[in-house]
Parts: structure tokens; C-alpha cells; sequence
């Protein structure tokens, strides 16, 4: 949790770069690989899914990269393992992003104490909505996890405020409706909703879904303290490892190129 | 057993014992939400219920008969058998009545367009039939197995004018199909109304599709007094997401002296990893946004179901279904592939009544079972949809169309 704030306070003026690959994708050695280079290359935090069979929060984009993962036989050990490598060549925050029935069945007490173990520092549950979650924030909240929870423009205040006061490590405000996937306009609403959870809490307010561009991160810029860039990557690592490029050399220009236009 | 005396479910955090609950994204729960409070105030407006009752029964032929089956009975040489015929319904299905409800539903909450999911692809059907007569834009998610198995009612569907996209991801059958309902829904949140098929998904939902075919319960218990005088002694319904028997079971849930049996698709039976049972082979998971018993594998995967039948062709099952289970209410029972066939040609040949492979579930485990109950006893099984859709398929198992079936 600590790693959190203090990336945050060390940005200055800049705004958070956030990339999200599944761990896993294409295999894990080259997903290790990704993920390394991804942080070099100047993302600030990883968000790294666990690959689930039902994603139904995702896209297409993300759900083949799951399929693609879970067919090499990538399991919940080997995404504990992916975040306890990272971390002996990081200091940068590290985010699991996991649907809650893999959660469930491992048990939420040894899910984080393993994820805390490993080095990781929050965790994203795109299907565990306010009402369900306090069980599993205070079982994260014991690890040291940060309990990270969405907001959607569908939300409304009262919402947001209690989902603001539940929230650990910073909220994650979703662009627009609809599942993850690279999208060609960010939607005008959100800037409204980063100012409802500002009106709620002082953590951070971070915007995903959709996210795609340089230029999509620039807007995101001007009002929130950073960007979640999902779908944009995970399309560039299938395509390479169906032959179309060097995914080490595709994600590192691409995190670049995204980190510049992260700065103020 | 424990006592079922005012049986007080949903609570108020839509759960059934431990399972149910709203497992979805943030982005649906004030739509959750909403629907929650206008089904609330909907279900005690007199004019939506007689609405309703109006189309049950002028539209979809309610009340459907609960029929003595005298010769399977004399055949079986056990207990006396009636059929709740809801194959008798405007398109051949229980699923009407959930569908006639739902719509009325989108209608009153000013929604003009509906999405669905279907396996075997009567609920989309159903969908498809209530919009074209409500005059709501329809969109029905199927899986793309399940298209091929169901081709038929993929016709049927788009010519009541609705739209069938493929479900192309995971197995490609029922699962998945409401895997992309659901996402769907989460992009069109603000003006569409998905109409769940089954006693599934996040709460409202079990509520909302236990409350819309509870009339077969309602019917079956008026039927059976005033044939016999008394309360039958064993109620059977098969199981997929599990709406007819739950809409069967509902009613005599504090009749305690009735036995309440549910039929899993055990596919090739519950030793293989070819079934459909979630009571007897799965672990208490997460799908579609309720906690319930799921087929999964160690690291909860959801792991492929099988059945013979793509409507009971579900890893998951109605999380009311789970409690019923974990209290002892009612006892879920494997049948497989082979026995329903078998049950699907007796009835047939006996009655003159082609079962949908889903029901001739149930009426196998009857078959299997009658020898050990008591003459004098009252068996009442839920008929929940008729056998045409399943034709083709049929015949293509028993090696072709032009050979003709004998079994």
C-alpha cells in the first residue's frame, strides 16, 4: 500500500502511467519479459491480470489473452510467481487484477497474504461491486493490499462517495460504459466522475476502459492523476506473438510514448 | 430436513442461505438496483398483474393441464404419474411465461429494446415472440455449438424479427451466451432490458424469473386437489439454470411432506467429465453474478458442462436451487444422456407426447425410480417443453433421418 502513495507523491506534476498485460500472455517467460520492459520503459505502477475463463468484464482483446494464458497451463501460483519476480527488480507498484471466483476458491485470507508475500500491493475485482466487498477489502486491508475499487459513470453520487470511503491505494474510474477494449474517443463523462470521487476522497483518481492512444492519455491527463492502459497492450502482445513483430520492442515504444504524454 | 416454515428468500442482499448475492460490474448495479425497486412496486400494482394475467392466458393458453398419464403409470407399475403440460404453451416452452413477464416489464420501465441469452433456444425464442408482439427491438445471444445443435429455433427467431449473434468464445453454448448478454447489457445499460431466462444471474434476477413461473406451481397445486384431493407426494423438474422447477417447486416450498426432486443432466454420466451437474460435482463459485454451486476446477476455472440437451447444457445452476440443496429442501439427482433419450422415445410411444430432451430428463428419473415407490403415491412431473426443437437431432443420433427411430 505503501508503494502506492508513495509513487503517487513522487510524480509531482505528472500523472501516473498504469499498463495492464495478463500474466501469462503469450507464456510466462516472455510475459516476465514484457512486464520488465514495460516498467524500464517508464510506467510508473503494472497492473497485471489473472487469466480467468469467464472474464466478463473484458473484451475480446483481453479475453483471448487470458485463453491464450490459461492454455499454457498459467494458474493463480504462476501469477503469484510473475509478481515475487518482478518485484526482486523493482520498487514500482504492482497490481493484481483478478476475477473473484479464482479468489474465492483459493481463500481471500491466503489470496493476500500469497499476493503480499510476492511483493504485490493492490488488487482490482471487477465483479465484486460495493454491496459484495467488504469481506474482501478488510481481508485485503489485514495483507497490506489495497483494495482498489471501480467507479462507473452509471454510479451516481452516493455511490461514488461510499465506494471513495471503501477504496485503498486509488480509485478506478471506468471511461464509459461497457467492457474493456480500445475505444477511438474517451468519453466527456468521465472528467465529471474523477470530480465526484475528488469530492469524496484525497487518493488518487486513475481512469480506464478504453484508454488507447497518446493522445487519449493527454485529455485523461488534464484532470486525473493517472491512466490505465489495458487492451491497447494486450493486442499489441497478441499480435506479436502471432508473428506480427517483437512485442519487447512494441511495448517499450509504446510505453514511451505514453509516459510522455503523461508529463505536465 | 430442516423446517421451511416462512421461507423468507431473498434477503435483503438478494441471498438464498449463503449463495446468490450481485457479483457484476460496478457499471450494472444501478441498474440492478432500479430493477430491483420497480419489479418491487410492479409485482404490487394490480393493474401490472392482471396485465399479465391476461397474457398468460389469452396469449400463451394458461392454465396449462396437469394430465394423468395412465399408461406410462400402467407401464411404469408404480405410483400414479401426471404431467404438467407446459410443452402446451404458445411456443412450446415454460420459458412464456418468464418472457410475457419480463416483457411487460421492459414496457412498464420504458424500455423498448430486450437482449436475451438461450441455450437450446426457447427462452430466445420466447423473447423474440414477446417482442415482436410488444414491439420491442430484440437482440438474443446463442451460442454458436448451440446454433448448429438448435438450428431451428435459430430460424424461428429471426422470424419473429429478432437479431441472433453467435456467442464464438469459452464452449460456445449456454454459458457463453450469457457471457456476452451480460457484457452487452453493460454497454447498453441505459435502454435495454435483459431478460434473463433463467433462475440466474445477479439478484434481482432469481427472484424476478422464480416470481414469473411460479404460476406453474400455483396451477399444479390446484390441479392436483381437485383431482386427487391431496398434495402428490413427489414433485420432479429438471435442472439446467433450473426456472421450471423452480417455478414447479416455488409453491410447495412449505409443504414439506412433498418431495421436491430436481434432475441434472449427468451427460455421460457423473464419473466422466462429461456432465452437466453442478449440485453433485460442483463446489460453491461465482457465475454470472451469483454465487451458486459451479462445475470448476481446482484454481476455479469454470469448466465445461455436457449434456445431451442444450438447454440443461450449464456449469452453474440458480442459486436458490444451491440452498434448496444445502438445506435439504429438495435432493438434485444425475440422470444422464442415455437414460433421458430412452425416457424421451417411452413417452413418446406411450402417451403420444414428444418431451423436449430437457423433461425427458425428468420423466427417466421417474422411470428409473418407480419400481421403488409406493403404488398409492402421487408423482407429478414438470413437462416443461415439447420435443419438436429436438427432432433433428434425434434422428440424426439414431443414424439419419431416412432410416427412421426404433429403440
Amino acid at each position: 500500500m505503501e508503494r502506492i502513495r508513495d509513487a503517487f507523491a513522487s510524480l509531482g506534476s505528472n500523472r501516473a502511467l498504469i499498463p495492464f498485460i495478463v500474466a501469462g500472455d503469450p507464456d510466462y517467460d516472455t510475459s516476465l519479459a514484457i512486464a520488465r520492459a514495460i516498467l524500464e520503459s517508464g510506467a510508473d505502477m503494472l497492473e497485471i491480470g489473472f487469466p480467468y475463463s469467464d472474464p466478463l468484464a473484458d473484451g475480446p482483446v483481453i479475453q483471448a489473452a487470458a485463453l491464450r494464458s490459461l492454455n499454457r497451463g498459467c494458474q493463480l501460483p504462476d501469477c503469484f510467481r510473475l509478481v515475487q519476480d518482478l518485484r526482486k527488480e523493482t520498487n514500482k507498484p504492482l497490481i493484481a487484477f483478478t476475477y473473484v471466483n479464482p479468489l474465492m476458491q483459493y481463500g481471500a485470507t491466503q489470496f493476500f497474504a500469497e499476493l503480499a508475500q510476492a511483493g504485490g500491493d493492490g488488487v482490482i475485482v471487477p465483479d465484486v461491486p460495493l454491496e459484495e466487498a467488504p469481506d474482501l477489502a478488510s481481508a485485503a486491508e489485514k495483507q497490506g493490499i489495497a483494495w482498489i475499487p471501480l467507479v462507473a459513470p452509471t454510479s451516481g453520487e452516493n455511490r461514488v462517495q461510499a465506494i471513495a470511503q471503501q477504496a485503498r491505494g486509488f480509485v478506478y474510474c471506468v471511461s464509459s460504459l461497457g467492457v474493456t477494449g480500445e475505444r477511438s474517443a474517451i468519453s466527456t463523462q468521465v472528467e465529471s466522475l474523477v470530480q465526484a470521487v475528488k469530492r469524496h476522497t484525497n487518493l488518487p483518481a486513475c481512469v480506464g476502459f478504453g484508454v488507447s492512444t497518446p493522445d487519449h492519455v493527454r485529455e485523461i491527463a488534464g484532470y486525473a492523476d493517472g491512466v490505465i492502459v489495458g487492451s491497447a497492450y494486450v493486442r499489441r502482445i497478441g499480435d506479436a506473438a502471432s508473428g506480427g513483430g517483437d512485442a519487447i520492442d512494441m511495448v517499450s515504444h509504446f510505453t514511451m510514448s505514453l509516459k510522455d504524454a503523461c508529463r505536465a | 430436513m430442516s423446517t421451511q416454515n416462512n421461507y423468507a428468500f431473498p434477503d435483503p442482499n438478494g441471498r438464498y442461505g449463503q449463495f446468490g448475492g450481485r457479483y457484476v460490474p460496478e457499471t450494472l448495479m444501478s441498474a440492478l438496483l432500479q430493477l430491483e425497486q420497480d419489479y418491487l412496486r410492479l409485482r404490487a400494482d394490480a393493474s401490472f398483474q392482471s396485465e399479465l394475467a391476461y397474457y398468460l392466458k389469452q396469449y400463451a393458453g394458461r392454465p396449462t393441464p396437469l394430465y394423468f398419464a395412465e399408461r406410462l403409470t400402467e407401464h411404469l407399475g408404480g405410483p400414479k404419474i401426471y404431467l404438467k403440460r407446459e410443452d402446451l404453451n404458445h411456443t412450446g416452452a415454460h420459458k412464456i411465461n418468464n418472457a410475457i413477464g419480463q416483457g411487460l416489464l421492459a414496457l412498464r420501465t420504458g424500455k423498448r429494446r430486450i437482449i436475451a441469452e438461450t441455450g437450446a433456444g426457447q427462452h430466445g425464442v420466447a423473447s423474440a415472440t414477446i417482442a415482436a408482439r410488444f414491439g420491442l427491438e430484440c437482440t438474443v445471444f446463442m451460442g454458436e455449438e448451440d446454433m448448429r445443435r438448435q438450428a431451428l429455433n435459430v430460424f424461428r427467431m429471426r422470424m419473429l424479427g429478432a437479431e441472433v449473434v453467435p456467442a464464438m468464445s469459452g464452449t460456445r453454448t449456454l454459458k457463453d451466451a450469457t457471457n456476452e448478454a451480460i457484457r452487452h447489457w453493460v454497454s447498453h445499460v441505459d435502454d435495454t432490458h435483459y431478460v434473463i431466462g433463467s433462475v440466474v444471474g445477479p439478484h434481482p434476477y432469481p427472484q424476478i424469473v422464480r416470481d414469473f413461473q411460479r404460476v406453474i406451481g400455483d396451477e399444479t397445486k390446484e390441479q392436483i386437489l381437485e383431482q386427487e384431493g391431496r398434495l402428490p407426494d413427489t414433485i420432479v423438474a429438471c435442472v439446467g439454470g433450473g426456472s421450471n422447477a423452480m417455478g414447479m417447486f416455488f409453491p410447495f416450498v412449505e409443504d414439506t411432506q412433498v418431495q421436491l426432486v430436481g434432475t441434472e443432466a449427468a451427460g455421460h454420466g457423473i464419473h466422466t467429465e462429461h456432465h452437466a451437474a453442478s449440485i453433485n460435482k460442483g463446489r460453491p463459485g461465482v457465475l454470472h453474478g451469483a454465487k451458486t454451486m459451479l462445475l470448476q476446477d481446482e484454481y476455479g476455472q469454470v469448466t465445461p458442462a455436457h449434456s445431451i440437451s442444450a438447454g440443461l447444457d450449464y456449469p452453474g445452476i440458480g442459486p436458490e436451487h444451491a440452498h434448496f440443496a444445502e438445506s435439504g429442501r429438495a435432493t438434485y439427482v444425475p440422470v444422464t444422456d442415455k437414460e433421458a433419450l430412452s425416457a424421451f422415445y417411452l413417452l413418446s410411444k406411450l402417451e403420444g407426447i414428444i418431451p423436449a430432451l430437457e423433461s425427458a430428463h425428468a420423466i427417466a428419473y421417474v422411470v428409473r425410480e418407480a419400481q421403488r415407490m409406493q403404488k398409492d403415491s402421487i408423482v407429478v412431473i414438470c413437462l416443461s417443453g415439447r420435443g419438436d426443437k429436438d427432432v433433428e437431432q434425434v434422428a440424426h443420433m439414431e443414424g439419419g433421418l431416412a432410416d427412421g427411430a426404433n429403440s
